[in-house]
């Protein structure tokens, strides 16, 4: 007797294991719906398939220079050339091609920045957050005096002392940006602790690793993932403006941050040496944020009901509609 | 003494007060909450001890004290004639597979992103009673068949049920480690009225099943009576009546008891309006400063001078009554 | 205005929520009435439909619910008609006016309690501030609240619970408004100050005659409270009548079963009463009478549709065992014609 529920039991749960791919089309579907959100996404992946073949799509060497042609312009000047779309540098180098490689770098510094200072800070606050006492005032202090610490001088530190590369900008950048994880799992932590399922798991004798990783930690994820995907735009911009200083990637590298700075002596005789890196600047961060906020409207189960309403609510009444009136005609 | 009259749960003296932080320019003066004080009870095997009081009563700490969850500030708790007060953490999670806690909100002690299978079988896992899958998937539909749910329940998440099923689930879990001793902190005041009855009923089932005792926390009268066998009443951190069930409402002796029973509502228009009503004006005194004597006299309509500045001990009234009053 | 008319009437209201899992009929038709000075006590579970059918006389259903059929007439007036939406405003908040369960939420934790009563006065009643805070006063003593100057400068977290549902009721009496809805105003309560609050409740209905909707889901409150009760399960009203016959004489299995259900401190038995089952889920409501899957005299019949019967003197049940032999009047429209905002 028992051993055919359990076998029911067991069906049941292998049967189960592959509903997120229902949940993950229900998502699909709900993105559609939401224009902005949608153009967000349409443009990251555009993004990241643009970084990953490069090398393929570009039409030049990013570094390769061309002193014969110096300053072409865009390809809707009379003087352009569809051979540089975008047309070129002070160098002669493709603007296009280097927009192109310099999405890798954005996107690389983005996401290995994001899971390096999400990883330590969630970890940090988590542990901040449940275990309380003096683990949690040594971690909290350790995070007010970093953030009390000027990032910028910190960066030139450890600039001046391990010299600028892309790991140092990577390091750098997550130094700076895992305490604002911290501070948040931290506090997200003290309210889902007092909640009563952590009370029960305790009570049924879990460890603390296990509470922390297995019943605290999923509950956070929509709040952590929203806050990951607003700091990736702002990593993108910080990695950006430390290229800028010339602090950051060095040449012969590309990143848009230093194209900019390079282009700026040659601001008002070509203007598409600053614009177009700073429009791809621009364009990632705008369509970083589009997905942000769909995130956080869908993450709150009352707003996703509504949006859910205002979509679907006329097709329902129409089906509903419909049954009731073959329903009627066939009592 | 033969094993039967032996408590399987002896709490003496009781006390617990919990600090509420500091007040005065440099924090001179310190608070401090007097939830529990000098509570005293024995839980015989077996039997049912309703524990009943308002919100700030202490009645849902002293249910924590005596699992551990909570540090006693005074007193001493023993389980089976051993001493529990000052045992470590380790000695607490082992002693967790034989007392557990059933919880009063069945929405929100589900942890909303696990299966009802892994809800249930964590208990299972994390004391090693399980080694595989096969083993746990047996146990759980067992346990899940015990509190009435079909075994393919496991296999979803807490949202797709009502109040009354989560409740089971929530019962399932404290089951899995077989416990002797539950507490039962209000676990049907969160219910329908429809729905209250069934889990009670099953409540009573699993005790005579499962050989348990329970220590059933309420806020009122109403249902404790049909599962009970002694009450205890609790009033602002201390016991203020403890009872056989039928004494208490057959003859309550606190003036407290007397305007709780008379505090519940009946169902009946006519009784209801005819009833004549022990209306208690004004509210619990602050319990970060309880008053000398007794804690009801600001509430009591026979209040007397003594009341304010004895406090009446507990002292046996009828063979199995024993209340704290100087009438 | 004759007084023949009831106050508030509600006439066949259908609410439904759209939501991912399907639409969750809330209410699927209910009709009652309240006349003046009476006090209707609306009975059912969580689910039953009770809370959103007194929400939509407030208009306080928003998405993803909507009011699609049915109307709402308070004086013989709709208020669902798009047409009356100044009158409406008029009369939510000054005619009609709300008290909810907790009462810690209702209340705005910045502003003191004199602060928030004078507001409403100086807002639906024209008064200036000085008159405003006599009549807070006023008001504070009304609902036995004492040293009512010093509770005027108080914010709600220095009351306790029972005394902030007190000032909840000075503000839903602020405006003396002919209505009251008091949605379980006394379930976040200790029960010896549920008993306090019952009894200033059912004063204040008889001094100021004024007309009470008392939402619960305990029959012992409706008891105390109410002379009519309205038993409401799975979004319909199953059984509508005076009060005292009511209890007394149930017809409906469900309130029968809903009265042995409720512990009661006089008869015991070992076991408690229950009604097995689970209550129906309100996107596929079951064909006919909803309880009839955990009714224990189903019939084959039941699963017909079945309207409100009259059975006596006001006195109305959907059951087919009651209302045997009687002609069920015509069947609601469950869809309406189209969406109000």
């Amino acid at each position: 007797m028992t051993k055919t529920k359990a076998n029911d039991l067991e069906q049941a749960l292998s049967r189960s294991r592959y509903e997120w791919v229902d949940k993950l089309k229900e998502l699909g579907r709900e993105l559609r719906r939401d224009t902005a959100g949608f153009i967000g996404v349409v443009l990251i992946t555009a993004l990241v398939l643009m970084a990953v073949f490069a090398p393929l799509i570009s039409p030049h060497d990013p570094t390769e220079q061309d002193l014969t042609a110096r300053l072409v312009p865009p390809v809707w000047y009379e003087k352009g050339s569809w051979g540089h779309v975008f047309g070129t540098d002070h160098l002669g180098r493709d603007i296009l091609s280097r927009a192109i490689h310099g999405s890798r770098v954005s996107l690389w510094v983005g996401v290995s920045v994001v899971s390096l200072a999400g990883g330590f800070g969630v970890v940090m606050g988590l542990l901040a957050g449940y275990l309380g006492g003096r683990t949690d005032a040594f971690i909290m202090r350790w995070v007010d005096t970093q953030v009390a610490f000027p990032g910028l001088l910190l960066a030139l530190i450890i600039l001046a002392v391990i010299g600028p590369s892309l790991t140092t900008v990577v390091l750098v950048l997550s130094l700076n940006g895992w305490m604002v994880y911290g501070r948040m799992t931290r506090s997200a932590v003290l309210a889902i602790r007092q909640s009563p399922y952590v009370e029960a798991a305790e009570v049924v004798g879990c460890r603390w690793p296990r509470i922390i990783f297995r019943h605290i930690l999923p509950n956070l994820t929509s709040s952590l993932l929203t806050l990951g995907i607003l700091e990736f735009a702002r990593i993108v911009l910080a990695e950006a403006a430390l290229s800028f200083l010339g602090l950051g990637i060095q040449p012969p590298a590309t990143s848009w941050g230093l194209d900019v700075s390079m282009g700026k002596n040659y601001m008002f005789m070509a203007w598409w040496l600053v614009t177009i890196p700073g429009c791809a600047i621009g364009i990632t961060v705008l369509a970083i944020n589009l997905v942000a906020s769909w995130l956080r409207l869908i993450s709150d189960p009352q707003e996703r009901e509504k949006q859910f309403a205002r979509h679907m609510a006329g097709s329902m009444r129409k089906a509903m509609v419909l049954k009731a009136e073959t329903e009627r005609r066939q009592p | 003494m033969t094993p039967a009259a032996s408590p399987l749960v002896q709490v003496k003296d009781l006390s617990v007060f919990f600090d509420a932080g500091r007040v005065g320019f440099w924090g001179r003066k310190r608070l401090t909450v007097h939830a529990v004080e000098g509570v005293s009870f024995d839980v015989y095997a077996g039997e049912t001890l309703g524990l009943v009081g308002e919100s700030g009563s202490g009645k849902s700490t002293t249910g924590r004290a005596v699992l551990r969850r909570v540090p006693a500030t005074r007193g001493s708790i023993h389980f089976q004639g051993r001493d529990i007060t000052h045992i470590d953490r380790e000695q607490v999670r082992a002693l967790s597979k034989h007392m557990q806690l059933i919880f009063q909100d069945p929405f929100a002690s589900l942890n909303p992103r696990l299966k009802i299978f892994d809800i249930v079988a964590e208990p299972l896992f994390v004391h090693g009673l399980v080694k595989n899958m096969r083993d746990a998937a047996e146990a759980v539909a067992m346990l899940l068949e015990r509190v009435g749910l079909p075994p393919d329940a496991g296999a979803r998440y807490p949202h797709a049920f009502s109040g009354g099923q989560r409740q089971r689930v929530g019962i399932a879990r404290a089951l899995a480690l077989k416990p002797r001793f539950i507490v039962a902190d209000e676990p049907v005041s969160a219910l329908d009225v429809s729905i209250r009855a069934q889990v009670v009923n099953l409540l009573q089932d699993l005790q005579v099943e499962f050989g348990l005792t329970y220590l059933f926390i309420a806020h009122d009268l109403a249902v404790v009576r049909h599962i009970s066998h002694r009450i205890a009443i609790m009033y602002a951190g201390k016991i203020v009546e403890l009872a056989d069930r039928d004494l208490i409402y057959d003859s309550p002796v606190h003036p407290y008891t007397k305007a709780l029973l008379s505090a519940v509502p009946i169902p009946d228009p006519p009784v209801q309006r005819a009833r004549k009503r022990i209306i208690c004006a004004g509210e619990p005194p602050n319990p970060m400063d309880p008053p000398l004597g007794c804690r009801f006299q600001s509430r009591c309509p026979h209040v007397m001078h003594r009341c304010r500045w004895e406090e009446p001990p507990l002292t046996e009234r009828a063979p199995g009554q024993r209340a704290a009053c100087w009438l | 205005m004759t007084p023949s008319l009831p106050l508030l009437e509600v006439e066949n209201l259908v609410v439904n929520f759209y939501t991912r899992g399907g639409v969750v009929q809330a209410s699927r038709g209910v009709s009652f009435q309240v006349g003046h000075g009476e006090t209707l006590g609306i009975v059912g579970e969580s689910g039953s439909g009770k809370t959103v059918a007194v929400q939509a006389v407030m208009g306080l259903i928003s998405s993803p619910g909507r009011i699609e059929g049915g109307d709402i007439r308070f004086n013989g007036r709709s208020l669902v008609d798009p047409a009356g939406r100044k009158y409406v405003r008029q009369v939510r908040g000054k005619e009609i006016s709300m008290i909810f369960q907790d009462p810690m939420t209702s209340l705005n934790p910045v502003f003191t309690i004199g602060t928030q009563i004078t507001e409403v006065l100086c807002h639906h009643m024209s008064m200036d501030k000085g008159p405003a805070r006599l009549r807070a006063m006023e008001l504070l003593e009304l609902v036995d609240i004492n040293a009512p100057k010093k509770r005027l400068g108080q914010y709600p977290h220095e009351l306790s619970g029972g005394m902030r549902q007190r000032v909840m009721i000075a503000i839903a009496l602020a405006c003396e408004p002919r209505l009251i809805i008091a949605d379980e105003p006394t379930t976040a309560l200790d029960v010896t100050v549920q008993a306090q609050i019952l009894e200033l409740l059912s004063d204040l209905q008889a001094r100021l005659n004024v007309s009470v909707i008392l939402i619960t889901h305990d029959l012992g409150v409706v008891a105390q409270l109410c002379h009519r009760v309205a038993v409401m399960y799975a979004g319909r009203i199953i059984e509508v009548g005076d009060a005292d016959r009511v209890f007394a004489d149930p017809v409906h299995p469900y309130t029968r079963g809903l009265i042995r259900a409720t512990p009661s401190l006089e008869d015991v038995t070992e076991r408690m009463v229950s009604i097995e089952g689970v209550p129906p889920d309100l996107i596929r409501p079951p064909a006919g009478c909803a309880f009839s899957p955990r009714c224990d005299q189903v019939k084959e019949g039941c699963r017909r549709h079945q309207s409100l019967t009259p059975i006596g003197e006001d006195r109305h049940v959907r059951c087919w065992c009651a209302a045997q032999g009687k002609v069920p009047p015509a069947e609601p429209a469950l869809v309406g014609k189209g969406p109000r905002p």
